[in-house]
């Protein structure tokens, strides 16, 4: 893979692993299946873990026979909200949420009672002795109907901004009516997407394990180890450092395992608590899917404005989004939406208002993207409709009004350092061949009508870390620990989940010491031993936990130094490879000899670092300042041929160029593209939930359609522009969210090219497309 | 219900209720945890293990069928410390990310090299379709099938020489 600079940024010099396309660390315990995983975890005696769910989509508990199923054999303990010792909630933005419900069910699957049964195979046959009776009523599911006066209450009063509405968001630049009513071109459009489920292979699970003084040790799949201590914290009424999160081998989260592993976890230490036995709670896959978090549901309106020549004038959006029973994450999920809408363009005149509403469904929270594939579906899709009202090709429009160094976003947020977005667009149009394949496929368009081809772009810009909606969050502590040895233990509260963050992390631990890959260790993350990091959540985790990582190990370089020039009696030393070397001469040391030393002279050999990235000048009530504190970008372009009998799909070639500063693993970074770019094509094409009443019909895999290895392109080509960020660590900026957010809009792009008609709505299914196809003709 | 078979080379004779699954025997009572439940109801192939050579889906297998069989898990691919080819190239290539459903993809995959030692990319990306994998979008699969593939026909021209 050919890898490019952005010369117009300082590069940062680096000497080790950084840059190089270096093994994942843990990939051997994966390839032999030692990587233990939740469910591979079986702790002598431990007690099996049920949830009781209401079974209707809004009503009221009546009856149950909790109090016989208490008598029965082998279940040990039945727990309802009333036996809830600390308080009765699942944190997360909002305290809205309870952790059982009281009497009120506000969607199908909530939580009412927890059983612990002795036993898997009795656990299996509990669910059909579990009688519960309840009160129905009329649920509340169209988001717009909930929206209207005389909708039946679904958020609590204290919790909304009036009615069912959760929140709402604006941002007002400039006059936006204005500039649509002076504007000669002018295109309008309502798109719609559906339930994106995050189908990581590795369902939600933990272990629930009693510890010493009274506290517990929790043990499961997630991504936010920190988030899960204060919700267990908080269930239970014990202190922080009563409660010990480990995070063990995670199987794929994309934002699934970001709040929901603290409801789990709440259950399992409920239950453990109650009988001061372990307890596992594994969710099976119906389970999964039916009842956790999944991409908000969406209804996008959008009215762009240009000149003549295709520069455009002003965006008008309507963003509605489906939160479900309960708040969850989606204050923040609604935040990207409204700061993503324009995505990576310059808009002189600019309104949004982005509102989620309350409906009587499962609550939705993150997934990669959070919020920004809503908005980037319309606003690609609308672009595509100007080039033509405009009669200029999608690139040039593009390249027309993507952003550059000194461009202001639409919260007025001038950006300065690392701005590729205009390289990823070039690159990628060069690496499709852009202009020979259009002149090819409208050639073959003329003469086939069986099939047809078109050819499709999509640029993104993503804000990387929390940004203005939780600055709190954007700070991140590291340990370092110079073992006696010579090697070195690094410590961060950041999760490896799939994506790569511990083989990167370690790669920057090594390039800081000067020290070889194999040198370092990074430990478990444990809550009682790693330092909070943040979550690891908005592609964060390499900016964050890198710089503080850097920082610790800058912190305990000095010392090293100290004992190694006294070794070696020179003036200034310099780390490199395992060594020191006096800079003034060719003596060298090796670094375990160092640290013997460094031991044996009562030296410490410990040290800790600090990252935190604020943004400036935000205004929350004007949506005006630094969103973020600093963009990745990216260009996608699919190459389709669509069946015009069948109305299906086939993706020949996918380009994905992205700048993400510099990229610290080549390897791991083109294996997120590729597997972001493949989430984002089943968004696009097949990925889709089918509800009625509130109750999904058929959550399998057999029925929600993950892509498979036919579904994908081989022909996948990945390039990196590198716009080196001076603040991350070596340059790094974000990656993980932005592949998915940049594939779908180019894969409904190119099938609107092939077929001369646009979809507007997701996913874009055989039938939908074969009647676009018809109705366009 | 009294059952003979081996797992990995080990023979068994054991009783053993006949309604029990393959996937909860070899997990619970052999420990045998690199076979996983990503769904339980043959949709996702990440339980797959070898019975007689032929790739089957654990979590929809029960015991009595593999009376007087062999079956094969990961763990029984590795010579002692050394990687089968097929794990070193996932590891090179980049074909693990979460690894959850690498288990399942090696054994697909040391099927079909069994069979066809020398597949095309569009032979291997058609004989792992009833397998998912959420997070590499399987091209580095792919190429980690290839690459083992190419080493194992290097190696057996090694040993034929
Ligand atoms: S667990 Fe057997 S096919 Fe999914
Ligand atoms: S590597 Fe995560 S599902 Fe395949």
């Amino acid at each position: 893979m050919e890898r490019r600079r952005d010369d117009s940024n300082d590069e940062v010099s680096v000497k080790g692993p950084v840059g190089e396309g270096s093994r994942r660390v843990d990939a051997r315990d994966k390839v032999t299946g030692d990587a233990q995983f939740a469910a591979d975890i079986f702790p002598s005696g431990a007690l099996t873990a049920v949830v009781v769910r209401s079974t209707v989509t809004r009503g009221r508990v009546v009856d149950d026979n909790f109090e016989e199923l208490r008598e029965m054999e082998g279940v040990e303990a039945v727990l309802t909200a009333e036996d809830v010792p600390g308080e009765n909630v699942v944190p997360v933005i909002e305290d809205d949420q309870p952790a059982l419900a009281e009497s009120t069910v506000r969607y199908d699957g909530e939580p009412i009672a927890l059983i612990a049964v002795r036993g898997r195979r009795q656990a299996d046959q509990i669910g059909d002795l579990i009688e519960v009776e309840y009160e129905e009523e009329e649920p509340v599911l169209d988001p717009q109907k909930s929206l209207q006066e005389n909708s039946p209450e679904v958020a609590q009063p204290e919790f909304s901004e009036g009615g069912n509405l959760f929140t709402r968001l604006e941002i007002d630049k400039g006059d936006v009516d204005r500039a649509i009513e002076d504007s000669p071109v002018v295109v309008e459009g309502e798109y719609e997407t559906g339930y994106q489920e995050h189908a990581y292979m590795e369902p939600q699970g933990v272990v629930a394990l009693p510890a010493p003084h009274g506290g517990i040790e929790i043990r499961g799949t997630m991504q936010c180890p920190y988030y899960v201590r204060n919700a267990v914290s908080r269930v239970l009424g014990l202190s922080l450092n009563r409660i010990k999160v480990v995070q063990v081998a995670t199987g794929g989260a994309f934002g699934g395992k970001e709040d929901v592993p603290s409801q789990l976890s709440a259950y399992a230490a409920l239950l453990s608590h109650a009988t001061n036995e372990p307890v596992k709670l594994i969710y099976d896959r119906r389970e999964d899917i039916k009842v956790t978090s999944k991409r908000h549901p969406s209804t996008v309106r959008y009215v762009t404005a240009a000149d003549r020549d295709g520069n455009l004038t002003g965006v008008k959006v309507g963003i509605y989004l489906d939160s479900g029973a309960y708040q969850t994450l989606s204050p923040a999920v609604l935040w990207r939406s409204l700061v993503h809408a324009t995505g990576p363009y310059n808009v002189p005149n600019v309104k949004v208002v982005a509102r989620s509403v309350a409906t009587n469904k499962v609550p939705n929270g993150a997934f990669r993207g959070f919020g920004s594939p809503q908005v980037i579906f319309p606003y690609e899709s609308q672009l595509e409709l100007l080039a033509e009202e405009v009669g200029i090709d999608q690139v040039e429009l593009r390249k027309k009004n993507i952003l550059r160094p000194g461009d202001v976003t639409a919260t007025n947020q001038r950006l300065e350092k690392s701005v590729g977005a205009a390289q990823t667009l070039e690159r990628a149009e060069e690496l499709s061949g852009w202009t020979e394949t259009k002149r090819e496929y409208s050639e073959w368009n003329s003469r086939h009508e069986n099939v047809k081809k078109g050819i499709g772009v999509s640029s993104v810009m993503y804000g990387v870390g929390m940004g203005a909606s939780a600055p709190i969050l954007d700070k991140a502590g590291a340990y370092v620990k110079l073992e006696s040895d010579g090697s070195l233990t690094f410590a961060v509260g950041n999760t490896e989940m799939g994506q790569g963050a511990e083989t990167v992390l370690s790669q920057i631990a090594a390039e800081a010491l000067g020290v070889r890959l194999e040198d370092v260790n990074m430990t478990e993350v444990d809550t009682s031993r790693v330092p909070d990091s943040g979550p690891t959540v908005a592609s964060r985790a390499t900016t964050m936990s890198g710089n503080a990582i850097v920082n610790a190990v800058n912190n305990l370089k000095p010392r090293i130094e100290r004992v190694a020039k006294e070794i070696l009696g020179c003036e200034s030393v310099s780390i490199e490879d395992g060594q020191i070397v006096c800079e003034d001469g060719d003596e060298s040391v090796d670094l375990d000899e160092v640290a013997g030393e460094m031991w044996l002279n009562n030296v410490d050999m410990a040290a800790e670092g600090w990252a935190e990235k604020g943004v400036k000048d935000w205004d929350p009530e004007t949506a005006r300042g630094d969103a973020y504190f600093v963009f990745s970008y990216a260009t996608h372009i699919t190459k389709v041929e669509v069946d015009t009998v069948t109305g299906k799909v086939n993706l020949t070639q996918h380009v994905a160029v992205h700048d993400s500063g510099r990229i610290i693993n080549p390897t791991t970074a083109a294996g997120q593209v590729e597997g972001g770019a493949a989430q984002g094509i089943g968004f696009a094409l097949s990925e889709d939930l089918a509800m009625e009443g509130g109750k999904f019909l058929d959550p399998d895999f057999t029925n929600y359609l993950v892509p498979t290895s036919m579904d994908i392109p081989d022909d996948m080509i990945v390039d990196f522009v590198e716009a080196e960020y001076p603040e991350g660590p070596y340059g790094a900026k974000g990656l993980g969210e932005v592949p998915l957010m940049a594939s779908h809009g180019a894969v409904i792009n190119a099938i609107s090219d092939a077929i001369r008609a646009r979809i507007y709505s997701y996913p874009a299914t055989p039938e939908k497309v074969l009647k676009a196809y018809l109705d366009g003709e | 219900m009294e059952l003979e078979f081996t797992v990995n080379g080990r023979e068994y004779v054991q009783d053993v209720p006949p309604d029990t699954r393959l996937i909860d025997f070899l997990r619970e009572d052999l420990n045998l945890t690199s076979v996983k439940e990503g769904c339980g109801v043959g949709e996702c192939g990440s339980c797959t293990v070898l019975v007689d050579g032929k790739s089957i889906l654990s979590c929809l297998t029960y015991m009595p069928e593999i009376d007087g069989k062999e079956v094969l898990t990961l763990e029984g691919i590795t010579d002692g410390d050394e990687l089968h080819p097929l794990q070193q190239a996932f590891i090179d290539t980049g074909g693990v990310q979460c690894g959850f459903c690498t288990p399942g993809f090696i054994m697909v995959a040391l099927e079909l090299l069994n069979e066809n030692p020398d597949p095309t990319r569009d032979e291997i990306r058609k004989w792992i379709e009833g397998n998912i994998c959420r997070c590499t979008g399987y091209r580095k699969i792919v190429d980690a099938i290839e690459l083992a593939a190419r080493w194992m026909r290097e190696g057996q021209e090694a040993v034929e020489a």
